[in-house]
């Protein structure tokens, strides 16, 4: 689609990190255990974030803000909240 | 069938790294809806946590075009987007699917600041879909009151706990004559995901309201917001139901607590786990105004027991 001026141009453009390197805000970090993991997919489902692999289940810590919403809705138990240094 | 976890698609709306807090529900509900509705979309926001969400000009924290808008004017924004497209399609100016518009607003700009605008929006059946992502205050500016707050909760407007009932909101939607109106919340994915497209595929005025617990407004820990918001449903706090031209149905596990075939968890479980109720349980009064409460919701599952029953 033309655009029709370039002053209505929209000034923001999608990118990851908008917020910056949310990894930053974490004070515990979601470490998962794979021998307990039954690749369910839950966590993947209910992080806001959207940074775990859906089948590889590997958290992407450059922006995973350390909410803890994947280790309790893990039905097994495979994820574990560990302080961050 | 509802759609499991693993038949979810791949794609992702919302990108990592936004400005929402961790946990943050109404994020993982935008995530949500927007498999549903796929990259061909426009977006509309008023003034929210979800607009603050958006991230630092001039990066953008979600994969539509997007516009902010005024408070009040989520109804008569989306209407005008949607009839443009309309016309230049008609002229020959746009090919192929036209863009879903869908407005993103809070349940401030909802219930109470928006309500006449997308009231209006409603009664000429504009082709949109309007989703109220609901976390029961105005959470952005440091958590008042709203319409959607429920009895007895501690807000910075209600000091000692709010006295009025919530309104319903969808049923006031419903009752515009809209084709589709829908509840839904964050436990239940598949639940949400499939109302978005069927609301997708229906021409005319769309209302999906999303239950949204914030750790921050009702006080407790950012890593329990889908278990708040279980909490809600399976206490009868919050309804799971749709309703496709006026014909209501109960989504599971709403539908067992509606037929009976299941009892609602008592509200004192799903209050206690709250700090925004805290105030109200240390008073005097405590019994009756969880009674109160309880009461709401009661009253609630009745009635809206009774208004599927009409059909016609
Ligand atoms: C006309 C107007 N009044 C007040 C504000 C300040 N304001 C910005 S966000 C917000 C709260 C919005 O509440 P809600 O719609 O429930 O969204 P939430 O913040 O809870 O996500 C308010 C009052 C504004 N931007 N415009
Ligand atoms: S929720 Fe738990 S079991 Fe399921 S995929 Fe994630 S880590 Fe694995
Ligand atoms: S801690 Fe939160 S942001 Fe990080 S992976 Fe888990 S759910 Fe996602
Ligand atoms: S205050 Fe609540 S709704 Fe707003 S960004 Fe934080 S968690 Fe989300
Ligand atoms: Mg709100």
């Amino acid at each position: 689609m033309k655009s029709l001026t370039k002053a209505y141009r929209p000034i923001s453009w999608p990118m990851l990190g908008a917020g910056g390197d949310t990894g930053s805000w974490r004070v515990h970090r979601p470490v998962v255990d794979v021998q307990k993991c039954t690749k369910c997919q839950f966590c993947w489902a209910y992080c806001p974030e959207a940074v775990i692999d859906r089948h590889e289940i590997i958290i992407d810590y450059r922006y995973c803000k350390g909410c803890g919403v994947c280790a309790v809705e893990c039905p097994t138990g495979a994820i574990s909240m560990e302080k961050e240094e | 069938m509802t759609t499991s976890i693993k038949q979810l698609p791949d794609t992702e709306q919302v990108l990592s790294g936004n400005g929402a807090c961790g946990g943050c529900p109404a994020t993982m509900a935008l995530r949500i809806v927007g498999k549903a509705l796929g990259p061909n979309a426009i977006m509309l926001l008023t003034p929210s946590c979800s607009v603050a969400s958006m991230g630092m000009t001039p990066k953008l924290g979600y994969n539509w075009p997007g516009i902010n808008i005024t408070f009040a004017t989520a109804g008569s924004s989306a209407s005008g987007i949607t009839h443009a497209l309309e016309i230049m399609k008609e002229k020959g100016r746009l090919e192929g699917e036209l863009p879903t518009v869908f407005s993103w607003v809070g349940d401030g700009g909802t219930y109470d600041i928006g309500f006449q605008a997308l009231s209006a929006a409603a009664e000429r059946n504009d082709n949109i879909i309007h989703f109220c992502y609901n976390n029961e205050a105005y959470s952005n500016t440091g958590v008042q009151r709203s319409g959607a707050t429920p009895r007895g909760s501690f807000t910075t407007t209600t000091p000692t706990g709010k006295r009025q009932p919530k309104k319903n909101m969808a049923l006031l939607m419903l009752e515009h004559n809209i084709p589709y109106v829908a509840t839904a919340t964050v436990a239940y994915p598949g639940d949400l995901y499939d109302k978005v497209v069927k609301a997708k595929n229906i021409p005319g005025m769309k209302y999906i309201e999303i239950l949204a617990p914030c750790y921050l407004g009702w006080q407790f820990d950012m890593s329990d917001t889908v278990q708040m918001s279980r909490a809600a449903v399976r206490s009868g706090a919050w309804l799971l139901w749709e309703a496709e031209n006026g014909k209501i149905t109960f989504n599971n596990p709403t539908s067992l607590i509606i037929n009976g075939k299941k009892a609602a968890e008592p509200v004192d479980e799903y209050v206690k786990k709250q700090g925004r109720f805290n105030r109200l349980l240390k008073g005097a009064d405590s019994a009756e105004r969880i009674a109160e409460i309880q009461g709401d919701i009661d009253r609630e599952i009745a009635f809206m027991r009774e208004r599927a029953k009409i059909t016609i």
